[in-house]
């Protein structure tokens, strides 16, 4: 079973549809103890990173997904579930979980027809070949909706690359077990659904 | 590099299309959700309900609508039409909805905007704006005025005005409907999309007047627009949203082609 985090963060319905869609078995639990317990973990979210940490540690979630990563259990972050599992973030200047080098910025663009958030289709460069991902091709396109984005201190977790402007950030993250999106990839058609699949088929 | 968005716009009334819509291969002309599935197959990028019934049982079949189409359809959506506060915000997103779109209320009680914005997060709450071409005067300083109800009631506030106070109440993108150009299949109304674009540091969707691939070039370039709302010109068969977009990244747009 598939345990999707609830952490009042968004909309975790469509995260769950998808994976009816594609054929996964998953349940919504904000129970720290159904989350040790599940084969897999998604961590999805939207909205701000500041209330969404500190629900993280009130519903005692954040030492629970620490525990699963160094369980060595699969784990899928999408969106704000990417950012939050760096050393920072930016937005509120929050302390985040730590398990992946680096911290979260906000856009700062001079020119003014670059939009914040950062909100459409985009495509990702790749860096390096990863399981999750062996379906998708460079240059395919995802839905991305954020305004804060990854600055990672170890390349060698930065699967893959986007730009927006003249920014290049990191659209997808892999560490170990760890696996993560800023793309929605629920909301990014049937490439993000393949995505979904290759996660619940992934054996770390 | 970030893709121009194809928005299709689909009226709902009590659960049916209000618009007969005609499909190249089906015969089912009312049925919002094979609509939605129909485009999603096609490639549309994103979509957006306006639910224009008043009654209260219609509000409810509209969750039906929208839980259905969530359950088909994986591409961003948002819901407009009626929504009033936070509630009916949070069972649109229970429902499946990406966003929700305000409008006359937002107009009405402008604290609508920060309200979603704190409780559904500023990138899910967008702000619809219907505007009617004025002349330029002290109460109206950029020649456009804002309407509701559907364009039936003028609201004596500058446009470019209410644009900037959405942004700054949280409002995270912005529909710029022009009520001149709406249903006249000869294009969006550019000047009023280009002041508002370049006024905002948030994304601008245009609104009215698509009949054709051209329209939708012109506003994404010299409109600069983010984003490009059509509707009667993919609903009546005249183009298919692939067509369109065919033709715009040949005229050198960016737009996704991969799906």
């Amino acid at each position: 079973m598939i345990v999707i985090i609830d952490y009042d963060a968004g909309n975790l319905r469509s995260v769950q549809r998808a994976c009816e869609k594609v054929g996964i078995m998953s349940e919504v639990s904000s129970d720290p103890e159904r989350v040790l317990s599940a084969e897999k973990i998604i961590f999805p979210g939207v909205g701000s990173a500041e209330s969404a940490v500190e629900t993280l540690k009130k519903r005692g979630l954040d030492n629970a997904i620490v525990d699963f990563f160094q369980a060595g259990k699969p784990i899928l972050g999408i969106c704000l579930g990417l950012q939050i599992l760096l050393d920072h973030t930016e937005e509120g200047n929050k302390k985040c979980l730590g398990m992946v080098s680096g911290a979260c910025e906000r856009f700062k663009f001079s020119d003014r027809s670059l939009k914040i958030p950062h909100i459409g289709w985009n495509d990702i460069q790749i860096n390096f070949k990863h399981p999750v991902i062996e379906k998708i091709k460079d240059g395919d396109q995802f839905y991305f909706v954020h305004s804060y984005y990854a600055k990672l201190i170890h390349e060698e977790e930065i699967v893959s690359y986007t730009e927006y402007g003249n920014m290049k950030f990191c659209s997808v993250l892999a560490k170990d077990n760890l696996f993560a999106t800023q793309f929605h990839l629920e909301k990014s058609g049937e490439l993000g659904l393949k995505i979904l699949k290759s996660f619940g088929d992934w054996n770390p | 590099m970030l893709t121009k968005r194809i928005i299709a716009c689909l009226d709902v009334r009590a659960g049916r299309l209000a618009k007969s819509v005609r499909f190249l291969d089906t015969k089912d002309i009312g049925d919002p959700v094979k609509a939605a599935k129909e485009y999603y197959d096609d490639g549309l990028d994103e979509l957006v309900f306006y639910d224009i019934t008043a009654s209260s049982d219609g509000r409810d079949i509209m969750l039906d609508v929208v839980e259905n189409v969530a359950a088909q359809v994986y591409i961003p959506f948002s819901v407009g039409g009626g929504i009033r506060n936070v509630e009916d915000a949070n069972r649109l997103l229970g429902a499946g909805a990406e966003k929700i779109n305000v409008n006359s209320a937002a107009v009405q009680r402008p604290e609508l905007i920060s309200e979603c914005a704190l409780a559904i997060g500023t990138q899910n709450t967008v702000l619809s704006m219907d505007i009617l071409k004025v002349r330029e005067s002290r109460e109206f300083p950029s020649g456009y005025e804002i309407v509701i109800d559907g364009g039936r009631k003028r609201a004596s506030i500058d446009a470019l005005q209410w644009a900037l106070r959405g942004e700054e109440l949280g409002a995270g993108e912005l529909v710029i409907n022009s009520i001149d150009a709406d249903g006249t299949r000869d294009g969006y109304e550019i000047a009023l999309t280009r002041m508002i674009s370049e006024a905002v540091s948030i994304p601008v969707i245009a609104s009215g007047g698509a009949g054709e691939p051209e329209h939708i070039l012109e506003v994404l370039t010299e409109g600069k627009a983010d984003a490009a709302l059509v509707a009667s010109m993919v609903h009546y068969g005249d183009y298919t949203v692939r067509e369109i977009k065919e033709w715009l990244q040949s005229r050198g747009v960016n737009v996704r082609l991969r799906y």
